[in-house]
């Protein structure tokens, strides 16, 4: 998966309790890759959601937080407010950010709070064991959509990027994926990019990573990646939906 | 006991509430115990507005007065709302201006004042309440001259000093009436 | 000191609270405390404070969370309904050991309920707050004044035993204006929380503040280990004001503007001959149980008044063992007993007509 080279320093020696074949694992590295770049480990606080991200905060080695589900953004704020000297960020998955947590992630954004959402889009729920989220696709099956989600009864799924890139107060809006070495590069650079945003003071930051659950769509870690392919990106189209650093060039 | 309970009532915009506070801050002046409770909510938008003030040597209980000592009425409505809830040998303040009804009790001392046109004969537009107060004042004594002015000095914030001498010359007017 | 002015209790919280050092409030708007968060947002701009008008009370407490993580003294203010949604985020607050303080001007209920003065959330206060085995330190004002002063005492409580701290208030005493000193600017280190999550500088090992346990037996021990400190304030943190109480034969028990009432009733029960008394609970939890049971000593009959159909009365019925009467009388929705109501009601344990 073109993960060289030691640990992170702002990653503990916690083992990662992940399923295989689950994204989580390549993203944790990559943001605690960018802390450690950005040499900012020493002031760096992280919120953990609820989720199976939960136990961020035993694999961070930066100061970190656990909020309720869907609170994070509003945690952030309390933090990033209290000590504006503190680079912040939260890390959610999509049941947390975009169902339970919608409305504190959208004022969280259109406040243009100065902080960083990784957002983890996996189209399921994966601790409470796979049901709907706001982001499984129509058709998905999950434990709640049994027969495949139909959008007449079960409604549509979100699609974040493009709701939040609307906002004012969004700096950086970013969809990637880490499927391959190429879109891991991408997904680093979109992260170091809202880090380094935030240390700017341009606003709100979201980088969404289209990502897998092999346990809960019950494919192999391979086949994820595929099913990801074929279905999530046609759905989640990678891309940068809002930059103001691209916008202030044009 | 000897304390004060007074019953302020009337239309939002009446300066009822300010009126309050000017006793208020003039027994706080005069060294006493006191409370100043408003009502609040919708039905202060544009509708009722009353406003309870004790005066005490001793630790007021409860602020709000439901039994008033002295009841001052601005509109008619409130006079008809608050007319029997006066202690027996109490006194009712009402502005004649606005309100032409007679007051049927006996056992107390009612005072019609013709407070809004007073105001604004002497170019005092909107000042009925300070007229008023000054005449509660005369009543009711509750605290020195002196301490009355420093009350209203107290009430009117900074920015809004210019007002000072109108409420002042209102409340002349009142007590002179 | 500085000298005496005139305020409403919600301005006086507000600036009680400023002075106590704190600079970070989060809240939303909601009748009748708006004039805290009004008052807030005059203020905090002019100290270098924060002042933050949250798109819900899920989200004012969970930015309170936030702060108070990050080590900062930082509270909200809200009202009945607005307690109900911030349940989840004390809970969490309490789980995590983080000092908060929230106000909470209560009017009547359930539901949209009212917006006249209440005590209806005594319960929730008290007792069921939320999910999980937890307590606020409450206190219960019955003058601006008081207020002022709790105000204060509320913060170096919750930082001292790391937990939430309420400050039950009620429209009436949010709303009013009594003369109050307030107490001199107070300095707070802000940097003095070992714990904090704000960045380990690369100094120490990195901090987490969370609630989640998911072994039973480490739940189970944090949670005894929160416990033996609620004990402590059980213990050390009562507070009770006693008013006429030794000779009394009927003792009233009432907090609050209730409290204010009751006062006024005894006073007039002295008048007319009935001993009576008044312990007035200041802090809600711990309850001041040491006080009532002293008075259950002699006191032969007790009537607790609340502005709510009846839930501190429990508590004072457990105080007293059960040993002794403890009858009840209460104005609910919004409604301010009057001392006369009270009055008759103490007459009516007096065995009738004075």
């Amino acid at each position: 998966m073109g993960i060289k080279g030691g640990k992170p320093k702002s990653m503990t020696d916690a083992p990662l309790h992940y399923c295989p074949g689950c994204t989580h694992g390549i993203v944790h590295r990559l943001v605690a890759e960018v802390i450690d770049e950005l040499g900012v480990e020493g002031r760096t606080v992280g919120v953990a959601s609820v989720g199976c991200s939960v136990f961020t905060y035993n694999y961070f080695a930066c100061d970190m937080v656990q909020a309720p589900h869907g609170r994070a953004p509003a945690v952030a704020t309390g933090i990033k407010r209290a000590r504006p000297e503190n680079v912040v960020f939260t890390y959610q998955g999509d049941g947390d950010l975009a169902a339970i947590g919608t409305g504190e992630t959208v004022h969280a954004a259109t406040r243009g709070e100065n902080i960083v959402v990784i957002f983890i889009n996996n189209a399921i729920y994966g601790m409470t064991g796979g049901q709907m989220a706001p982001t499984t696709l129509p058709g998905q099956v999950t434990q709640t959509t049994p027969y495949g989600r139909d959008v007449k009864t079960a409604g549509n799924p979100i699609r974040v990027c493009e709701l939040l890139s609307s906002l004012d107060g969004v700096a950086l809006a970013q969809r990637v994926t880490v499927d391959n070495v190429k879109h891991v590069r991408e997904a680093k650079k979109a992260i170091k990019k809202a880090f380094q945003y935030q240390i700017e003071g341009r606003g709100y930051s979201i980088v969404e990573v289209v990502s897998t659950c092999p346990t809960n769509w019950g494919l192999s870690p391979s086949d994820s990646l595929q099913w990801l392919r074929d279905n999530m990106l046609p759905h989640y189209p990678l891309g940068v939906y809002k930059d103001v650093g691209e916008e202030a060039k044009e | 006991m000897s304390g004060l309970n007074v019953l302020f009532a009337g239309f939002g915009g009446q300066g009822i509430l300010f009126t309050g506070k000017v006793m208020a801050y003039a027994a706080l002046m005069e060294g006493k115990e006191l409370s100043w409770l408003p009502s609040y909510g919708p039905e202060m938008r544009g509708g009722t507005a009353n406003c309870s003030v004790c005066i005490s040597d001793e630790k007021i209980g409860s602020p709000l007065v439901v039994n008033p000592d002295v009841l001052v009425a601005m509109t008619l409505p409130s006079l008809e709302k608050f007319e029997n809830a006066v202690v027996p040998g109490g006194k009712i303040i009402i502005d004649s201006s606005i309100i032409d009804k007679k007051v049927e009790r006996t056992d107390i001392d009612v005072i019609y004042l013709d407070a809004s046109n007073i105001a604004e004969e002497n170019g005092l537009k909107g000042a009925a309440n300070m007229v008023i107060l000054g005449r509660l004042f005369k009543e009711c004594g509750f605290c020195s001259e002196e301490n009355l002015d420093k009350g209203l000095q107290k009430s009117i914030p900074p920015k809004k000093a210019n007002l000072l001498d109108s409420n002042r010359k209102a409340i002349r007017l009142g007590m002179e009436s | 000191m500085s000298e005496k002015v005139l305020m409403k209790g919600n301005e006086a919280i507000a600036e009680a609270a400023i002075a106590a050092g704190c600079r970070h409030f989060f809240g939303y708007p909601i009748t009748p405390q708006t004039e805290v968060a009004a008052y807030m947002s005059k203020r905090m701009p002019k100290v270098n404070g924060v002042y933050l008008q949250a798109e819900s009370e899920v989200a004012s407490i969970n930015m309170v969370l936030g702060a108070a993580a990050a080590g900062v003294r930082v509270m909200t203010s809200t009202s009945s309904p607005g307690v109900s949604l911030m349940a989840e985020g004390i809970s969490y607050i309490a789980g995590s050991d983080v000092p908060a303080l929230i106000i909470n001007v209560q009017r009547g209920g359930p539901g949209l309920g009212g917006i006249q003065p209440s005590q209806a959330d005594y319960y929730q206060a008290t007792k069921s707050t939320a999910h999980g085995d937890f307590h606020m330190i409450v206190f219960a004002p019955s003058t601006v004044q008081e207020t002022v002063d709790l105000v204060a005492k509320a913060f170096d409580l919750g930082d001292k035993y790391r937990m939430p701290v309420m400050i039950l208030s009620d429209g009436m005493l949010g709303q009013m204006m009594e003369p109050v000193e307030l107490p001199e600017p107070k300095e707070v280190d802000n940097d003095s929380k070992e714990w904090a999550a704000c960045g380990h500088k690369n100094q120490r090992k990195h901090n987490v503040v969370n609630s989640l346990y998911i072994d039973p037996a480490t739940l189970e021990g944090l949670v005894k280990k929160r416990f033996e400190r609620y004990a402590k304030v059980q213990a050390e943190e009562q507070m009770a004001e006693e008013y006429l109480v030794d000779d009394a034969d009927i003792v009233l028990v009432a907090y609050g503007a209730s409290a204010r009432v009751s006062r006024s009733a005894v006073d007039m029960a002295r008048k007319n001959g009935i001993k009576a008394g008044l312990i007035r609970p200041i802090t809600l939890w711990p309850f001041p149980v040491d006080a009532i049971a002293k008075a259950a000593e002699h006191v032969p009959k007790f009537l607790t008044v609340e502005m709510s159909m009846g839930q501190m009365v429990d508590d004072v019925r457990l105080a007293v063992k059960c040993a002794r009467p403890v009858e009840f009388y209460g104005r609910t929705g919004g409604m301010i007993p009057t001392p006369i109501e009270v009055y008759n009601k103490i007459v009516e344990m007096n065995g009738g007509e004075q």
